[in-house]
């Protein structure tokens, strides 16, 4: 698969983006923190790291096609469910619940993403894992705490593998006069959610004031969600020229994508409240865990999905 | 630097299998055996070291934390909660690389010698010091090992429950064996080290592990104070590894 213009055109702009951020935090901390001391620099450092990480591993993802996209995505699937599932009630008479959560489904829903069966990827999770697994949960005869238990598997996998694998299924639209540059509408996705995570923060730390949920998220305030929101909306407009979509469409596209991202870290957040901890993981320096950096994609991608399945594809039965 | 880890390596002079507890040599330091199928045996044990270390690294993302502490060269007992089969691997992984190879555990050997790929494991991958835990058959005193392996340089990871904890209880009574140690090398320091979650990635009886986070939490170091009777040390040890143990919230059932 060939380098497509428009991808190169993207991937360089991100590149200019976060040479343009590691140069800033570099003179930030050598201006205010040479010995280190100051903990907002160095973890604004630690991101722009990270991010860069996270940009390389997806443009190799990119430029390796479909089966590159589906293995990234694949393994950040498990790398979000060992988080998840870390905080749940799961026990011992999960293990095999658990088990084939990890080897059977996550495998199998990844595999149905890449042969592009919809009709059995859209479905799987939702209808036959949610009937089959709490039976073998069942089958070990623990029942204490057992609606609990088999709810948060259940709840793990739809958002850990289900909704995440929504991503790489973009790939999968037959969208006419935009064949073999589905991975635009990836790249579109995940640069309009991060944006807008990013731009809320910085919003809110210019001019927030009213918070918007204190007890979920006390750094998430008012200011900062119409701020990012609009800003994102904005980039999202401007970056029609790789979608199918008009200025306008590519818009509204994008100002849907911000919010469901936003209210999916709320969403998030308040399971992290709930379970006692700060992040989801410690694997990503700066960002704590997948989930924490996945959380607004996760939301955001099967609604963009359907949206565009419904408006833009051919595919629809009769 | 390594210089320190190939230094008891290179003072025994004990061959593989040379021993009569197999190898042991009175838990002394890494065995040299220079002929070529000891080599091939250390590069074979090196390479099963790297791919265990990556399995245990990909299956509970292990992070170590160090609480009122800070990694150190000096020898050390690190004593820890027993879970699983896997527990020392874990502290083994998060230890900084030029410490690992000084740090031996201490481990069972009517589990490690039941067959030959346990015992390779055991004793060439990870440098084993084995104590049999039968009183009535062992030949050889498990503190004299532990002293040994001490004493020719090693740092020691000990399971002072003296068996793996399947019970809900989060911790079973210590057992005397780290304060007699205690006791005959006061010098030594011992560091508290609790593991959480690693009984869920694999329970016991099962064959599959599940993957989730795991976290490795040093405390700070204690010794057995002058004087003091073995009931209070290890009560004292105890509340030093719960006080480790994280708390978290929403429990299905309290």
């Amino acid at each position: 698969m060939s380098i497509h213009p428009d991808l190169l055109h993207l991937l360089m702009g991100i590149g200019a983006i976060l040479v343009v951020a590691s140069i800033a935090g570099y003179i930030l901390q050598h201006r205010f923190s040479p010995d280190g001391s100051n903990s907002a620099i160095e973890n604004l450092n630690e991101r722009i790291r990270a991010w860069w990480v996270m940009a390389v591993l997806l443009a190799i993802a990119f430029i390796g096609g479909r089966t590159g996209v589906i293995l990234l995505f694949g393994f950040c699937s498990f790398a979000a469910l060992r988080e998840f599932l870390t905080l749940t009630n799961a026990r011992r008479a999960d293990h095999w619940s658990l088990v084939a959560a990890f080897f059977i489904v996550l495998p199998y829903q990844y595999y149905l993403v890449w042969s592009d069966w919809y009709g059995m990827y859209s479905i799987f999770v939702p209808v036959y894992v949610f009937l089959l697994l709490p039976i073998v949960s069942a089958l070990r005869g623990e029942t204490d705490g057992y609606l609990v238990r088999i709810a948060e598997v259940q709840w793990a996998l739809m958002i850990c593998i289900f909704c995440a694998s929504f991503v790489p299924a973009l790939l999968n639209l037959d969208i006419p006069g935009f064949e073999g540059r589905n991975v635009m509408l990836i790249a579109f996705l995940i640069v309009v959610v991060q944006l807008s995570d990013v731009l809320q923060y910085v919003w809110g730390k210019l001019i927030g004031k009213r918070k918007i949920a204190p007890r979920l998220s006390p750094s998430k305030t008012v200011e900062g969600f119409v701020g990012g929101v609009l800003s994102a909306t904005l980039i999202g407009a401007s970056l029609w020229w790789m979608t199918p979509f008009t200025f306008l469409q590519a818009g509204l596209l994008a100002f849907i994508i911000a919010i469901l991202g936003f209210f999916g870290g709320l969403v998030m957040s308040a399971i992290k409240r709930d379970r006692g901890v700060k992040d989801w993981g410690h694997v990503i320096a700066g960002h704590g865990g997948f989930i924490d950096r996945l959380d607004s994609v996760v939301f955001s991608a099967p609604i963009f999905f359907h949206l565009v399945r419904y408006f833009w594809s051919v595919d629809l039965p009769a | 630097m390594p210089k320190v880890a190939i230094a008891p390596r290179k003072t025994s002079a004990v061959k593989m299998g040379d021993a009569p507890d197999g190898g042991n040599a009175r838990g002394g330091g890494r065995v040299a055996d220079k002929t070529i199928s000891g080599f091939a045996r250390r590069s074979l044990a090196r390479a099963f070291a790297v791919v265990v270390t990556l399995f245990a690294r990909f299956v509970t993302a292990v992070r170590g934390q160090w609480v009122g502490n800070e990694p150190s060269r000096k020898r050390r007992i690190y004593f820890a909660n027993h879970t699983s089969h896997g527990d020392f691997v874990l502290i083994w992984i998060v230890l900084p690389p030029r410490l690992r190879r000084k740090t031996r555990p201490v481990a069972a050997s009517d589990y490690w010698l039941k067959s030959k790929l346990r015992s390779f494991i055991g004793r060439d991958v990870f440098h084993a010091v084995l104590i049999d835990r039968n009183k009535e058959t062992r030949t050889e005193d498990p503190i004299a090992l532990m002293q040994d392996a001490v004493d020719r340089g090693a740092s020691l990871i000990l399971f002072p429950e003296g068996r793996r904890n399947d019970t809900d209880a989060p911790l079973l009574p210590l057992k005397a064996g780290i304060y007699n140690l205690a006791v005959s090398r006061p010098h030594i320091e011992l560091v508290p080290v609790w593991i959480e979650n690693l009984n869920r990635v694999m329970p016991r009886g099962e064959f599959i592990p599940v993957p989730l986070m795991c976290t490795v939490t040093f405390g700070p170091t204690m010794q057995v104070a002058e004087g003091e009777p073995v009931g209070a040390f290890l009560d004292r040890a105890r509340d030093a590894l719960l006080a480790l143990k994280p708390a978290r919230n929403g429990s299905a059932s309290p």
